[in-house]
């Protein structure tokens, strides 16, 4: 079953995959794929085989019972009618030596007008006789020559004596023809005892059956307590042969059972034993026979439940195939749509550092401008060059020009990359750094900037450029939240063996719930006419693919706290690169 | 030049507003300077000066607040601001609000001195 399942199900894989797109789909989807086939397969076939096996065994019981009920009714009258057949028999021997007296019968002239009268009237009676008191037969009619035969050391003889009937098994008799023999005892005038016998053969018995085998597969026959074949089998022996199987005894009424003969067969056998004399009425068909009906539905039962497998296996397949495409397609055309935004966002970000930094850029440049001058000036008036106040007009020129080179440099080192890169960082550094961007506005409105940094803090592998473009966010935001002579305090610590937080506190115009619950939302902006609404939301998007997390706690004229939690090895599997 | 010009410089920027009076000294005026606002303020309280070149950003009292006081006190006072962002928005806003002209960083020294007598040839016209 399970090979099979794996024949199918490499099968279907290569209907729907084409081989490069099994190369390209990275694992993600194809576990969701899988999952969901699974989960589909699980949720149709399950019910789809108990409701097939439930309807299967219904529809076995009914159509057994249903093709048994006429056969095991056929096998009751048939014993009723064999019993019947037994009874009248009995009846006329019986009648005869109840009208007749024993002196009458005794005379071999009339009990041989009265044998013939009766193989007239009846048939099958082979022959007639008296057995007095002593056992010896003293009249008797028929075709062998048996008279003052003694039988009183007989079995029958004294079972007939005892019991006042007696009807034997079948017996081979002189003729070497199976028969069947009866006995009726009565009491003479004298009260001595006398017995009427007589012997018929079997034939009979044949002629009461064979209408029972309706069509040539049905063996039908007669069985004695004893196993002793009665009548002819087809299958299982001639007469007075032993039947190969046991039939269960002590019970009346017609039976059914199913089970394998000797030779392998699978059969069905009913029988029905009689309840006077000692024969049992068999029955049997092969059950190929005889669930042929049953058969022939199971198959097309089969097909059908195989049918609506394949077709089930082959839509899961397709459908599943298709929903897992649109979404990647979906998760493709996002993740597009947010290094878009990522880099409109950025892009704004660097048209506002780039008017603080033209200001911070043209102040060194001022100085550089008048110390340059200066030099001009002193070399174009004063005769005597003053050495020391030239070289310290240089070295004037050289510390503008590193400044400038700085912010330069910051800058670019924001703008250049998009792609995540991972380098192992200082969580400080990257701070102190990015806060540069913003030191001269922090001077200009006072604002008082204070430091708690864990400086033992364990450098992390992460990106640069999107740490510094998250914490650029937070202080920008923070910024625009205090007063002129406003407070922030940056911290860093270690939160476990594999995490770093940072934490961006301000104690500015702080946040209503309302407003924190959208903060990440895209668009959401409380910056009304100059903020894109952008900021918080690819805030957020970074940290998530850094493999980090962000937590904001707010309140309202107190102050914001941002808290970034960054891992130490950026996440594994960055399957969208 | 019966008097040389005072002038009072003011800006953050010690080393330029150092270099800058040296250089308008070597050139025959007589420079005075102020690192802040509220000394730029003090400073205009003690000593009468000809005219002013005012830096706009500040941390402390700002350029345009220090104008505004100046002005209230002394309102032919020609004033002449110093910008150094890239626009020219604060200049305008200056210049709205009593300034005779505003001048980007980095500073012409030669457009400077054009502009300091011009101011003062107009006052005195």
């Amino acid at each position: 079953m399970a090979d099979k399942m794996k024949k199918w199900w490499d099968l279907c894989r290569q209907i729907f995959e084409r081989d490069e797109e099994k190369k390209e789909m990275p694992r993600r989807y194809r576990r969701l794929r899988r999952n969901i086939i699974f989960l589909m397969l699980a949720v149709t076939l399950i019910p789809l085989a108990i409701m097939a096996a439930t309807n299967a065994m219904q529809y076995q019981k009914n159509i057994k019972s249903e093709r048994i009920k006429p056969i095991r009714a056929i096998a009751g009258k048939a014993a009723h009618s064999f019993e019947l057949f037994l009874e009248e028999r009995l009846s006329a021997i019986h009648f005869i030596s109840s009208s007749y007296s024993y002196e009458i019968l005794s005379g071999q002239a009339t009990l041989h007008r009265i044998f013939r009268i009766l193989r007239e009237e009846y048939g099958g009676y082979v022959d007639l006789g008296i057995i007095n008191n002593d056992g010896t037969k003293i009249a008797y009619t028929g075709p062998y020559d048996l008279l003052n035969k003694n039988y009183s050391n007989q079995q029958w003889f004294n079972e007939a004596r005892v019991r006042g009937v007696y009807i034997s098994d079948v017996f081979m008799g002189y003729r070497d023809l199976p028969h069947i023999a009866m006995a009726v005892q009565n009491l003479n005038d004298q009260g001595e005892s006398w017995i009427l016998r007589a012997t018929m053969d079997t034939k009979k018995f044949e002629d009461l059956i064979s209408p029972m085998g309706m069509d040539p597969i049905t063996d039908a026959f007669i069985v004695n307590s004893k196993g002793v074949l009665q009548s002819d089998s087809r299958n299982y022996g001639k007469v007075l042969d032993q039947f190969p199987m046991e039939i269960p005894s002590g019970d009346s009424g017609t039976h059914v059972r199913e089970l394998t003969d000797p030779d392998g067969r699978e059969i069905v056998m009913v029988y029905s034993r009689l309840i006077k004399y000692d024969f049992t009425l068999v029955m049997i068909l092969p059950q190929a026979n005889v669930f042929q009906p049953w058969h022939t539905l199971k198959q097309e039962m089969s097909y059908m439940f195989v049918a609506s497998v394949i077709a089930i296996f082959l839509v899961i397949f397709g459908s599943t195939h298709l929903l897992v495409k649109r979404i990647r397609e979906a998760d493709e055309k996002r993740v597009i749509a947010f290094r878009e935004l990522e880099y409109t966002q950025k892009l704004s970000s660097i048209g506002r550092l780039a008017a603080g930094v033209a200001h911070e850029i043209n102040n060194p440049l001022a100085i550089i401008n008048e110390k340059a001058g200066l030099l001009k000036d002193l070399v174009d008036h004063d005769k005597h060059h003053d050495k020391e106040k030239l070289m310290r007009g240089v070295s004037q020129i050289l510390q503008s020009v590193d400044r400038c080179r700085n912010i330069t440099h910051r800058l670019l080192g924001f703008a250049r990359r998009i792609g995540v890169q991972y380098e192992l960082l200082d969580i400080n550094e990257v701070l102190r750094d990015t806060l540069g961007f913003l030191e001269k506005e922090a001077h200009h409105r006072n604002l008082n900037i204070e430091f708690k940094f864990d400086e033992q803090i364990p450098k992390i592998s992460s990106d640069r450029g999107q740490l510094q473009q998250v914490i650029l966010n937070m202080l920008t935001n923070a910024f625009a939240a205090v007063k002129d002579g406003g407070e922030i305090v940056l911290s860093t610590w270690k939160k476990d063996e594999q995490t770093v937080a940072l934490a961006i506190r301000d104690n500015g115009h702080g946040m209503t719930e309302e407003t924190m619950r959208q903060i990440f939302e895209p668009f959401f902006t409380t910056k009304k006419g100059y903020g894109t609404g952008l900021g918080l939301s690819i805030t957020y998007g970074i940290i998530k693919k850094l493999g980090g997390e962000i937590k904001v706690d707010s309140k309202i004229e107190q102050g914001t706290t941002f808290t970034i939690f960054l891992p130490k090895t950026p996440p594994g599997e960055m399957e969208d690169d | 030049m019966t008097d040389s010009i005072k002038v009072l410089l003011v800006d953050d920027e010690e080393e330029f507003v150092t270099t800058l009076a040296e250089r308008l000294e070597m050139r025959g005026f007589d420079p005075s300077i102020a690192t802040s606002g509220d000394q730029a303020l003090s400073m205009v309280q003690d000593k009468a000066f000809d005219l002013i070149v005012l830096d706009l950003m500040m941390p402390g009292i700002g350029g345009l607040e220090v104008m505004k006081q100046i002005k209230s006190a002394n309102p032919d006072m020609p004033i002449i601001l110093l910008t150094g962002q890239g626009s020219t928005k604060e200049g305008m806003e200056g210049m709205n609000q009593g300034a005779f002209d505003f001048l980007m960083k980095p500073l012409d020294i030669e457009e400077l001195i054009s502009q300091i007598h011009e101011a003062l040839g107009k006052t005195s016209a």
